[in-house]
């Protein structure tokens, strides 16, 4: 397996420097900078929360504590395809929670898991502000919504 | 006189996400407008249109605005909240998609009104694409220099002003102002203590003020109406229109722009199509997910802040979730506290543990296992957490349990062991809850 280096290219750099350009103060582009850190390598482990600290002039530890806090940001990788299901009012009216327990038995993983092949991670998500497309799902970023069981099935199935 | 129900914020035009199409229909012409006008001006127009904030406390954005501090020599900034976490709201994503440049004009008004250095739009990390979209029509607007360094030249005044797009990353606390300012100061999202009030110390510890997307999109119309049309329109205490969310058992769901004050019934069954099967309604939450639930028999309340404050309800953000005759609402009640119970920050014990122990209580009687007392503990659970907290975290996930609790008591009666059922009720903490809606059967 190949090691990948923890760190921002040239070209990224640029970009953590927009960032810091628009907040009065360097701590303010912390989630940016971080949220580039997920969507990079689908994770921030810990050598990646160091040199954006150093990146930023903050503590390790504030790094820690805002990667902990926020649960969009995830310390263990994440699958190709993160699966958010709502399971929350709007959408367990319309049956999105029996949704989230067939993907969880097609896929064979609980809460905040992920494939053996990495390719699938599920996640029991909050209300994500879809409710009159109820039930709903994203996958990485797109929403999908007014899903029932076939169409999910066939979603996943290409993917896979 | 004006017409019904007209659409200020979500009119049907098509492609008026462009700057272009925006401007044709009379786009920017209110900041303009504004530029030429003393703050003092620009307040008393909003004052006078008495618009209340749509975030869900309803607070007058006139009087908000008059409190930021004149004439110190330090960065005034605003904060436009579009977090939209509330389980049961989905409005403020149709403005960034369908009207963007509508509160970027706002916003300038705003800007304008408390000579602003910036704005941050701060919209919540799982709208990743309406986050796109509200960057792209920011660009745009820069372009045609209506911010930046060319607003002294589009605007022909000293004025200049920035605005800037910021992401969350899934936290619902974030859509507390103070947690807000905390989060998009880069930390944990926790809020903080009042007073001091962000308008003294806010973010980075400047006058700061927090409004709600819909609030700074109204702006620009109540300047293109005039405040006196605007305040005629809907309720009188709470007026304008507003964006209602419709989700969960009606046939139509989604996003409807009316004027407040119609009833709740003519909302479900006129405007959504009524519930799917021709069922009958069990129980309506009138504003999101922490607003206390309304029983079928309530559904023709008036949908504004002082008419459902009546009947022990809020407004919130209009976002009104529907459940019919067979829905299980000790599985709303234990959802709705998971809800909490996982996005409580952890900062205050009465939230922390509170939410936590509802939701166990719930899952103990949802599996079988309650008795008739963990209802009453559910009730003095709530009763501690309320107003013992700093932000109102605490006090939603109290009077949504509490308001399932107390008012649909004989459900909940039902799924409780009965060998216990001889128990003295605590009546006395539910009484100091909500004396008049409680339902209690012995």
């Amino acid at each position: 397996m190949e090691t990948t280096e923890f760190k921002f290219t040239e070209e990224e750099l640029k970009e953590v420097e927009k960032y810091i350009s628009k907040y009065p103060d360097k701590k303010a582009a912390v989630i940016p900078v971080l949220w580039m850190a997920q969507r990079k390598f689908r994770h921030i482990p810990k050598p990646m929360m160091e040199y954006i600290a150093n990146l930023l002039d903050q503590s390790y530890s504030h790094i820690y504590g805002v990667v902990t806090f926020y649960t969009m940001f995830s310390q263990k990788p994440r699958g190709k395809y993160h699966l958010q299901v709502c399971t929350n009012v709007s959408c367990m009216l319309r049956e999105g929670d029996k949704i989230y327990q067939m993907i969880s038995n097609k896929l064979d993983i609980k809460n905040n898991e992920v494939t053996s092949d990495g390719v699938f991670s599920l996640e029991e998500a909050e209300c994500m502000g879809a409710c009159s497309g109820a039930p709903m799902m994203a996958i990485n970023e797109d929403f999908h919504e007014n899903l029932d069981i076939t169409k999910i099935d066939q979603l996943i199935d290409s993917l896979k | 006189m004006m017409e019904k129900n007209p659409k200020l914020l979500l009119p049907e035009i098509k492609d008026l996400h462009k700057i272009e199409v925006f401007e044709q229909n009379g786009g920017y012409q209110q900041a303009r407008k504004a530029m030429k006008m003393e703050k003092s001006e620009i307040i008393d127009i909003v004052k006078k249109s008495n618009l209340r904030g749509r975030g869900g406390a309803c607070f007058p954005t006139g009087l908000k605005w008059s409190f930021m501090p004149d004439g110190i020599d330090k960065p005034n900034y605003l904060a436009v909240n579009g977090d939209e976490a509330e389980p049961g709201s989905f409005k403020d994503r149709r403005i960034f998609e369908f009207n963007p440049h509508l509160l970027l004009e706002g916003i300038l008004i705003a800007g304008k009104a408390m000579n602003l250095k910036a704005a941050y739009i701060y919209i919540r990390g799982e709208y990743y694409l309406w986050n796109k979209l509200m960057q792209a029509a920011v660009d745009e607007a820069y372009e045609f220099g209506y911010f930046g360094e060319k607003m002294k030249e589009k605007f022909g005044t000293d004025f200049q002003m920035d605005v800037y797009v910021h992401s969350g990353a899934g936290a619902y606390i974030c859509g507390e102002e103070t947690s807000l300012m905390n989060s998009l100061e880069g930390g944990r999202g926790y809020p903080r203590y009042k007073p001091p009030f962000p308008a003294q110390v806010g973010l980075w510890g400047m006058p700061t003020t927090v409004n709600n997307v819909e609030t700074i999109a109204t702006i620009p119309k109540i300047f293109e109406i005039g405040p006196e049309a605007y305040s005629s329109l809907g309720a009188q205490g709470h007026p304008g229109t507003l964006l209602y969310g419709v989700s969960g058992h009606v046939n139509k769901p989604g996003v409807y722009e009316l004027e407040t004050g119609i009833t709740l019934r003519s909302l479900i069954y006129v405007v959504c199509g009524g519930i799917p099967g021709g069922k009958n309604i069990k129980a309506v939450i009138p504003g999101g997910s922490s607003m206390p639930v309304l029983s079928a028999d309530e559904i023709d309340v008036a949908m504004d802040e002082e008419s459902l404050k009546k009947i022990g309800t809020h407004i919130g953000t209009g976002g009104v979730m529907v459940m019919d005759e067979d829905t299980d609402l000790l599985k709303v009640t234990l959802r709705i506290a998971h809800f909490y119970h996982h996005e409580s920050c952890g900062q205050c014990t009465p939230c922390r543990e509170g939410c936590g122990w509802l939701e166990k209580t719930l899952k103990r009687i949802y599996n079988g296992d309650g008795t008739s007392k963990d209802l009453d503990l559910l009730v003095s659970v709530c009763n501690n957490i309320e107003g013992n907290t700093i932000c109102a975290l605490g006090d939603a996930a109290a009077w949504a349990v509490r308001g399932f609790v107390n008012k649909f008591r004989s459900d909940f009666e039902k799924r409780v062991k009965a060998k216990r059922i001889f128990q003295a009720p605590n009546i006395a903490h539910a009484k100091r809850a909500t004396a008049d809606t409680l339902i209690y059967e012995s």
